[in-house]
Parts: structure tokens; sequence; C-alpha cells
């Protein structure tokens, strides 16, 4: 065996390359561990000063392969995977894939199952808006509208265990409509809950909206027009804060979002301020939009399509019909197999357009899944609001774009 | 979208006029409609497609790649455009072979392909002609394979 030479041994591999010696800028690595990345990013800043200079997002700390385990799973079982991705919304991404492989299966859902859907996906978009503005707070220095935050979003929480069995890996949307019937109840605890938010809200601008320190720290503050959000993909609060009125519940409308009276609310400002404006905006919309469901909700009706050999019989008929056995039994043995094709689904997640590209291949398994989350395309307009700005707003950009490490990573 | 609903979505219409030999196969499947573009037409569709003013397909949704392994052409890029303005979707879809596995970028139409064609490059092994910067995303520098190929192993040790 050859003698360990150390002018050998390579050197350690590491993306961050020095800077040249007579340049004074200095390279800062921030992350992957840091309080205020949400999660494991790392940012490489070039930094003149306190100045960015450039700022080089890198990701993949989280990444399990998600898409690639779908090709495995039956179509009903990578539901639970979809539940992982955004782990702050996991309804929306389970409505996303739900809703595009009954568009591959073209089935329709019953109205009971698309307002229930509606509503728990409009509570989630409360909840993830919730973490949002405490987390941000926190980032900038408002311990307080963290706790308070967390205090409401801990009720909604108790909602979706109540409805689901879950906090929140939910997985309670499931192909052709919901996963059980929702207990007895629990619409006075949704009451309950929408009606002390808005107050709850009141108070959160009380403590941020004329604050002239959080002014200070986002007004004017990575900055987007609407031409630069547009070609980077930008989607969600960050697309609608630089005055683009695009919302997929809008343009195109699914799971009968078209019979709900809501606002898409824009700002123009297209800095952080706006973009909490917007998202603030956005929690009462969803009251709204929750409050018009529970009243659409049938108190009775079948909770989910009937198409043999595809949806789950009932109890009773799984019980009583030996069809309804056998289906029962071929279906969560083999799943079932849609007509080869392809479809893309899009829908209005917190974070913005979530779309899910599903190929069939005419077998039980999905032959490819991709989910486009917003997430991934968002943080990638970090380096446009981040440069030319100080180390401190670098928190400020970071929080805004409202990202999820899970769903960037997938 | 209603347009789409009938099966003749007007992009469709425009890529003909503009260059017949562009548009390969136009699927209709559950009112999504698809263009498959030879390799050598897309930017030039692209192009058409972004600029075009009762288009306007400034909007790349998403874009990623199928492997059909063992089938040749063996690789699809999917291209989702969305026009902000006329509510319209299309799909553009580029069939690439194994041995050639080579599209150019799109990044100077839309800068947001920038990192859809990272991940691409790095799920699939395709190729990016003229990419600002072609590296890996998600898994590490020095990873072997391209794990979303159909030829990857989902478990087990290599």
């Amino acid at each position: 065996m050859d003698k360990l030479d150390s002018a050998k041994i390579p050197p350690a591999s590491t993306a961050v390359e020095p800077a040249a010696p007579l340049e004074r800028t200095m390279v800062l690595n921030m992350g992957p561990q840091h309080p205020s990345t949400h999660g494991v990013l790392r940012v490489i800043l070039e930094l003149d000063g306190e100045t960015v200079l450039k700022a080089d997002p890198i990701i993949g700390y989280l990444h399990t392969g998600i898409e690639k385990s779908c090709e495995s799973k039956t179509y009903s079982q990578a539901i639970t995977l979809t539940d992982r991705i955004d782990y702050l919304a996991p309804l929306s991404n389970n409505l996303g894939y739900c809703l595009a492989v009954e568009k591959l299966l073209g089935i329709d859902i019953p109205k009971r199952a698309q307002y229930i859907r509606v509503l728990l996906t409009e509570l989630t978009r409360i909840a993830s808006h919730l973490v949002w503005l405490g987390t941000h707070a926190i980032d900038l220095g408002a311990m307080s509208v963290f706790l308070y935050g967390f205090r409401e979003r801990e009720e909604i929480m108790k909602i979706f265990e109540y409805v689901s069995g879950q906090r929140m890996m939910t997985s309670y949307f499931r192909i052709g409509g919901l996963a059980l019937e929702p207990p007895p109840g629990w619409l006075d605890r949704v009451k309950r809950v929408v009606d002390s938010l808005p107050g709850h809200i009141d108070e959160y601008e009380d403590l941020l909206t004329n604050n002239r320190i959080w002014i200070a720290r986002t007004k004017g503050i990575g900055l987007l027009s609407a031409d630069d959000a547009i070609a980077m993909g930008v989607s969600g609060p960050l697309l609608r804060a630089s005055g683009v009125a695009y919302d997929v519940r809008k343009a195109f409308p699914y799971s009968s979002y078209d019979e709900f009276d809501f606002n898409i609310q824009t700002q123009t400002g297209g800095d952080c301020y706006a973009r909490y404006l917007v998202r603030i905006a956005e929690i009462r919309e969803s009251i709204k939009i929750v409050k018009q469901a529970m009243a659409k909700v049938p108190a009775e009706g079948p909770f989910r399509a009937e198409v043999q050999g595809i949806i789950p019989p009932s109890r009773e008929e799984m019980k009583t019909s030996i069809e309804g056995l056998i289906y029962h039994f071929k279906i969560f043995t083999e799943g079932f197999a849609p007509p080869p094709g392809e479809v893309y689904q899009v829908i209005e997640s917190p974070r913005g357009e979530l779309g899910v590209y599903v190929a069939s291949d005419g077998s039980p398994k999905p032959y490819r899944v991709k989910f486009r989350t917003p997430s991934f395309i968002n943080l990638q307009s970090l380096p446009k609001l981040a440069v030319g700005r100080l180390i401190a707003d670098v928190v400020a950009c970071i929080g805004t774009t409202d990202i999820v490490l899970g769903e960037v990573d997938r | 979208m209603e347009a789409q609903q009938n099966g003749t979505n007007p992009a469709v219409q425009k890529l003909k006029e503009w260059n017949a030999s562009a548009v390969a196969q136009v699927i209709e499947f559950r009112g999504e409609t698809t263009v498959v573009v030879p390799r050598q037409h897309l930017l030039g569709a692209a192009e058409l497609l972004a600029d075009e003013p009762s288009l306007r397909f400034s909007f790349l949704s998403d874009l990623s790649a199928v492997d059909r392994f063992p089938l040749e052409p063996r690789f699809e890029v999917n291209y989702h455009l969305l026009s902000i303005e006329k509510r319209l979707r299309l799909r553009l879809k580029v069939k690439l072979s194994t041995a050639d596995p080579v599209v150019h970028s799109v990044t100077q139409i839309w800068p947001t392909a920038n990192w859809h064609e990272r991940e691409v490059f790095d799920m699939f092994g395709i190729l990016f002609e003229a990419h600002p910067d072609l590296r890996r995303i998600l898994m590490p520098d020095d990873w072997e394979g391209h794990p979303l190929r159909k030829d990857y192993p989902t478990e087990g040790y290599r």
C-alpha cells in the first residue's frame, strides 16, 4: 500500500469559492442551520461590507425523493406522501393530487365533498399564513405576534385532528372525495374558530401594521416588479403583492370555487410590507369563504363518489354485497388503473400555484408524478430580492417569500 | 379556458400558421392541449407563444421530464405554459433520444426555467444547451446517476 501522501489527497469539495485576495468582498455562508431560514436552506452571500452583492441559495438538504417514491406506490397510497411535501399545508397538497388523479379518471365528486374540501383548505390557508406571520415577525424581532399566531393556529389544528384524526399529516382527502364522514358537531367547532379569528387578526394588525419598527424593516425591502415576478414564475401572495391579480381559484376554478364570493387581494408595493398586507387580507378573505362553505355544506349526503372498481364501496355495501366485498378487496390490494394519459392540475396553495402533473401508463401505479411546488420557484427569486440590500434584510427577504423547505426539496 | 374545453386552443392554430412543421402532433386529453414540437423548433415556438399578442404565454408554470425507458425516443420534456391575460394553458412536449438527450434552454425567454432545467438535468441527465449555470440542484455535486430515470433503482445500495 502506498504511503499516505498528504499532497495527493484532494481538497475537500466546497461550493464556496474564496474571494480573490485583492478584492474587498467577503463570502458569508448563511445556513443550512440558521434560525431564520425556516428549515435547512443555505445561502452563500457575497458581501461588500454589509451590502449583499450576490446571493446563491443552495437547496436539496431535505430531498427525500417523493416523486420517485410515488412511482412505486398505488395512486391511493401516494396521498400520504403529498402531506409531507408542504407540512404547513398538507390538505392543499392532498387536494392538488386528488384533483389531478380525479381528472385523469374523469370522475365527478359530490358537491358535499367539494364544499368540505374548500372549507378545510381555506382553514389550511389561514393556519399556514398564521405560521408565516408569526415566524416572519419573530425573525424581525416581534416576539409576541409569534405566540399569538400559534395560539390561533392550534385551534385550527384541533379541528383537523377532530375531523381527520391527525393534526398535520391529515391525508383526509382521498381520490373520489373524503376519507371518512366528518364527525358530528364539527361545524360548531369551525364556527367558534372563525367567529373569534377576525378579532385576533385585528390584534395582529394593531401590533404590526402601523408599528414604526415593522414598517422600517419591511417597507421598500425586497422589491419585485410585476414583470420580474412573471418572468421568474413567482406566484401566490408574492405575485399579488407586485400588482398582478392572478389567483388560480378565480382564473381556473376547481372544487366549486366559482360558487364562492371572494376577492383577489392585491397590492402594488411589491415589497415585504405589501406582501404582509396581502397575506393579512387573504386570511380575512379565507374566513369569508369558510363561512360561506359552512352555510353550503349539506348535513347529509355522500362524501365520496360512487364509481365501481375505483372508489371504495361504503362499509354497509362491503359487508352486505358480494360485489362490494370483491371491489373493496381489489381496490386495497391492486389499486385501480386509470386510462393512459397525462394531466396537469393546478390549485392555489397558501404559497402560490401548486401544480401536479400525473402521467399514467394504464397500470395501477402512477408512471410519473411531478409536483410544481410554489416554494421552489419563489425561492429562485431570492437573489432578486436581496441583492443590493443589507444582511439584516436578507432575513426579511427569506421570511417574506414564505418558503417551506420540505416543499422546495421534496 | 372555454376554448380549451372545446378542443380549439388558439395557440395550436398560431403555431401551425407560423410553421406547419413545428407541430408534429396535437393531443387533446381531459380538456388539456399538448403540442409535440420537434426539438429544432422548440425555441422558435416558445418565442412565438411568449410574444404573440393574442396569446401572451408569459408565465412558464412548470418544466419537467418523463422517462419512457425502454421506448425510443426515451425522454419527454414537458413545458406547461400559462397565459395569465388570456387564461390559457398549453403543454409543449419535446421528445429526446437516449443517445442525444440535449435540448436548447428556454431561460432566455422565461428566466424561471433556470432552476427547472437544473432539476431536470439533475434528475434525468438531460442537457440544456446555452443554460447559464447547469449544475445539480437537489442531489449533492458528486452524486452519480440520475435518480428519476426508470433504470435507477428505488431501493437498496449500489
